[in-house]
């Protein structure tokens, strides 16, 4: 690996990290498409500095474009506050017209300067190791890196210096005011941490792939756990490893890299969402056909059990099941299969009796059901499903 | 040149005419579709469609070969209905919510877009020209075709909306209750979920990705501030698309350096914000009005109340006071004294102000009501 | 044959009713036959399963096991026979109609697709609105009623649709006392008419005072009947897991 590649995927790796963490706690709060419509609006910001400066390195675009970051979400909360329409309604709103206005001025007045818009709204990792960052003929590395490093240090300190607080206004937002946490501070700064990572990561890696930063690694890890700490870290680990993933995909295809780093980010998201064991789509397919099963069958034992003992009642047919419960004859052969693998029933001449295990497990789950109470399902948690919760 | 030259020039040009008619046409299937999508509150779900639209564009080219715009509309649209079900199924089966969802598969299908795009086609100037008509739109490349073709998807719509009307209003006012009448409420859901996937694909060429968001919501969520019938608000709607399209085409051709996209979108946004400040049902500036003339109200009440206690400990309830006396109490202006002047419940006169029996009558009524 | 006579006299008759969703049994094995032309409320602790016992019954809600039948016949023949009235907090108050066309929705049903409210229809509407006492208010905006407005709207749109039984989740939540009164009123004019009303309630003080059957459940049925049978100190405690007294203030 040559130098170059070595600091494009560092680069990458630091975004990944900023990214990862904010989008924690944007995920959380279900204020994941404000990123999006930041990474959209902060053209203007850009726009309004070059035409200030001229210098299309100044710091001030920078500056200028983390403050319309944080008008995109004041003119956001202003628009939602006087109800006239619903919340993300504002969000579609506003971003569209301060990007609309930057492209405007763009064409209008700065055409003779070519301001690549796809550059902007789609970043080129791939020049980043040649914009370096030159303090008195020393070379000190990419100039990304010292930005990016720079805001990836701020955004750990605050979260370090915070964690309390963005842990409690994030799931607990009552608790919060009552414990003197200003959840309204905790927001703006955020938010305009939020805004300074969207600006810095953007120009390394576009609009879209900052979004895909911010919001796929953390609902991955949303996907498995639901301890914050605990998400932070799988969270910027998916983001990383998506990173250099998507670097040498990009690499081998020789496309474009930001476009490889979403692709990996999905590609892991995929996987996760199929596989995750306790929230995953395939498990919970097979669990669900499982807890149908157990269900139908806790049915029909405890509508056997509300029977007379020893009596041939007619509600004891084998018939009585289609006909009562709508079951299928397939159905209600699975079953009945199932509740004799278990040893709940046992049937003598189409009709059905409870075994003595079929009666206590009925008495059980009707106490489980009434009360609620867990431990009076303490042995059947293990066999069955249903009584996970 | 002028708007007149222009509007001549909508008539006789050909090119004007089409684009025109087009985004027109765009305009009130944005201004229509649009509002369903804001009632069902799916506004983003625009922004999400257009951004899933990329893939599925690169990959008809790769398999077909052909620039031709029919093919890579179809898999523009099946893209798009793939992210719709993707969005639903995350919502469904998992923790996350419509906002995670909604990004995941906007920022991860146009990514891997990126991806397939930047993979076939070597040459990164070609790229660009590519992408830049995707991202921005390009509406001076309207051909009839496309106009003819925008026509029939509004028709459409309109007679799919005609046909299920009362049964689309309850479903999304009230989804519950519409089942338990019998209504087909996810046939509805789906019908309608596809015809704004269409409405998207279709506008992208026109007005670009990002900005498609902004034409389903802006004329919804303006028309939304005149009226508070359904069918009244699809109408507005539907106008006022059709006017930011138009408009927006005729300033962005008259001045050759604009782009379509971003002036349909401005001229849309100022619609919506002029309805938001003056609309006279909802309008902040009405708000406002209303709000200081009731807080005027319930000062004047407050003064005349005061003073008609004042006024009852005499016998003779015209018997002039003192203004100095209601010195003592907070917040008594001369203008409160005029207004109450001019009402006809009191004289004001060198500084002594008294009841007319007007006045006297009337807050006695007041103190009653409040009393009771 | 003899199942079926007999059956057919319940307006209501619930067969072994179970809903299950997210690993935990919400309704289990629900028998529950309600005779007609009774005031029944539906009562029991929060999570017990009555919105959603309502929801399964008409067919809102997919359930694991169970049948439903409304004079003997399943449910999805006899929509007609069966008026919803839903919490008022599932729906979005600023969608933009007035008063008069969500009274209006409760005429689709017999007009099926395509067809437009008449004047008949029309008609009928307005007569449910002044039924209700709100036919002055009828041109307003949804979002400008207050929370008992909003309740009676909703009961207009189910009295016109004229069906036999009467469905309604917590009708008096969150809705001011004249309104209660008016409502209860209309509900024991209904069934004086020999309509069948089933409705959730969620205050045991005011049942002995406006209903005449009672169904208590958590999770599982634990008794129906007259409330002169049925709702008593025994019951309360199993269906809320406490000593719960009740004073019936008559």
């Amino acid at each position: 690996m040559i130098l170059p590649q070595f600091e494009i995927q560092i680069v990458a790796s630091l975004v990944a990290i900023a990214c990862a963490i904010i989008g924690v706690f944007l995920v959380l709060r279900k204020m994941s498409l404000i990123s999006d419509a930041i990474s959209h609006s902060i053209l203007l910001g850009i726009v309004l500095g070059f035409f200030i400066t001229h210098d299309l390195n100044s710091p001030v675009l920078i500056l200028f474009a983390a403050l319309v970051g944080v008008l995109t979400v004041v003119l956001v909360e202003f628009i939602q506050k006087t109800k006239l329409v619903k919340e993300d309604t504002a969000i579609g709103l506003v971003f569209p017209a301060l990007f609309s206005i930057g492209i405007i001025l763009i064409s209008t007045n700065a055409s003779d300067i070519h301001l690549d818009i796809d550059a902007v709204l789609l970043g080129e990792l791939a020049f980043a190791p040649f914009d370096r960052f030159i303090v008195m003929d020393y070379d000190l590395g990419p100039k990304s890196v010292w930005i990016m490093g720079g805001i990836l240090l701020i955004i750990v300190v605050s979260l370090f210096l915070f964690y309390k607080e963005l842990k409690v206004t994030t799931f607990d937002p009552g608790l919060s005011a009552v414990l003197g946490i200003s959840p309204i501070l905790i927001h703006y700064g955020l938010m305009s941490i939020s805004s300074i990572t969207i600006v810095g990561a953007f120009d390394a890696v576009g609009a879209i792939l900052v979004v895909a930063f911010i919001i796929v690694p953390a609902s991955t890890a949303y996907l498995i756990t639901d301890n914050l700490r605990k998400m932070l870290i799988y969270s910027v680990a998916f983001g990383v490893i998506s990173a250099i993933l998507g670097y040498w995909l990009a690499f081998i295809l020789d496309a474009s890299i930001a476009g490889a780093m979403t692709a990996v980010l999905g590609l892991i998201f995929i996987l996760v969402y199929l596989i995750a064991p306790k929230h995953g789509f395939l498990s919970n397919l097979s669990l669900q056909k499982r807890q149908a099963k157990e269900v139908k069958m806790l049915t029909l034992l405890l509508h056997l059990n509300s029977l007379n003992d020893g009596i041939e009642n007619e509600e004891r047919e084998i018939k009585h099941l289609y006909r009562h419960f709508r079951w299928t004859k397939k159905q209600a052969n699975s079953i009945l299969k199932f509740a004799e693998e278990n040893g709940m029933i046992e049937i003598d001449k189409e009709l059905i009796f409870l075994t003595n295990k079929g009666k206590e497990f009925s008495a059980k789950a009707i106490d489980y059901i009434i009360t609620n109470r867990d431990d009076k399902i303490e042995g059947m948690k293990n066999e069955f499903m249903l009584f996970r919760g | 040149m002028d708007i007149f030259e222009y509007i001549s020039l909508i008539f006789t040009d050909y090119t004007i005419r089409n684009i025109s008619l087009g985004t027109g046409a765009l305009g009130a299937i944005c201004g229509v579709l649009g509002s369903f999508a804001v009632l069902r509150k799916e506004s983003l779900l625009g922004d999400a469609i257009s951004h899933a639209a990329l893939p599925g564009i690169v990959l008809a080219f790769m398999i077909t070969q052909a620039k031709d715009n029919y093919v890579l509309l179809i898999g523009a649209i099946i893209s798009g209905l793939i992210g719709t079900l993707l969005i639903s199924g995350i919502v469904t089966n998992t923790r996350l919510k419509k906002d995670a969802a909604l990004g995941i598969v906007l920022s991860v299908f146009f990514g891997f877009g990126m991806l397939l795009l930047t993979f076939i086609q070597k040459n990164p100037d070609a790229t660009q020209a590519g992408l830049d008509k995707y991202l921005f739109g390009q509406a001076a490349t309207l051909m009839e075709n496309d106009v003819k073709l925008l026509s029939i998807v509004l028709g459409l719509s309109l007679l799919v909306l005609l046909m299920f009307w009362k049964e689309l209003k309850v479903a999304l006012f009230d989804s519950d209750y519409a089942k338990s009448i019998g209504i087909k409420t996810r046939f509805l859901d789906s019908l309608i979920s596809f015809f704004i996937v269409l409405a998207i694909v279709l506008g992208l060429q026109t007005v670009g990705v990002v900005l498609m968001s902004a034409m389903l919501l802006a004329p919804a969520a303006a028309a939304r501030q005149w009226t508070n019938r359904l069918y009244v608000m699809l109408i507005i709607a539907a106008i006022l698309g059709v006017i930011s399209g138009v408009v927006g085409t005729a300033v962005s051709t008259t001045y050759n350096n604009l782009s379509t996209g971003p002036v349909i979108v401005v001229i849309a946004i100022l619609i919506v914000i002029i309805s938001f400040l003056f609309s006279p049902k909802r309008g902040l500036l009405m708000r406002q009005i209303l709000f200081i003339r009731s807080r005027k109200k319930i000062e004047q009440t407050k003064v005349l109340l005061l003073m008609y206690n004042i006024a009852k400990t005499h016998d003779d309830v015209g018997h002039p006071h003192s203004n100095k006396i209601l010195n003592n109490f907070q917040g008594i202006g001369k203008n409160v004294l005029k207004s109450l002047e001019n009402q006809g419940w009191i004289k004001v006169n060198e500084g002594m102000w008294l009841m007319t029996e007007k006045g006297f009558n009337y807050a006695e009524e007041l103190n009653k009501g409040i009393t009771l | 044959m003899f199942e079926m006579t007999d059956e057919s006299k319940y307006a209501l008759n619930v067969h072994d009713l179970t809903v299950a969703y997210d690993f935990k049994p919400v309704l289990w094995d629900i028998h529950l036959q309600v005779p007609e032309g009774v005031l029944m409320a539906i009562v029991g602790p929060n999570g017990a399963g009555k919105s959603t016992l309502i929801k399964a019954i008409l067919g809102i809600q997919k359930k694991i096991a169970g049948t439903v039948e409304i004079f003997g016949k399943p449910y999805e023949k006899m929509r007609k026979e069966v008026a919803y009235v839903p919490q008022k907090g599932t729906v979005d108050w600023d969608f933009p109609t007035t008063a008069f066309d969500v009274v209006k929705m409760g005429t689709y049903g017999e007009l099926g697709w395509f067809r437009r409210p008449s004047k008949k229809q029309k008609i009928a509407a307005l007569e449910a609105l002044e039924k209700v006492g709100m036919l002055p208010f009828k041109n307003r905006q949804i979002s400008q009623l207050s929370g008992g407005q909003q309740q009676r709207i909703f009961l207009a749109r189910a009295l016109v649709q004229n069906a036999s039984i009467y469905i309604m989740d917590e009708p008096f939540q969150g809705v001011d006392a004249t309104t209660e009164i008016a409502i209860i009123n209309i509900l024991k004019e209904l069934r004086s008419s020999g309509k069948t009303l089933v409705v959730v309630h969620h205050d045991l003080q005011t049942i002995p005072e406006y209903f005449d059957w009672v169904t208590f459940l958590n999770v599982k049925k634990i008794a129906t009947g007259p409330i002169k049978e049925i709702f008593n100190d025994e019951n309360l405690a199993k269906t809320y897991g406490i000593n719960y007294k009740v004073t019936i203030n008559k």
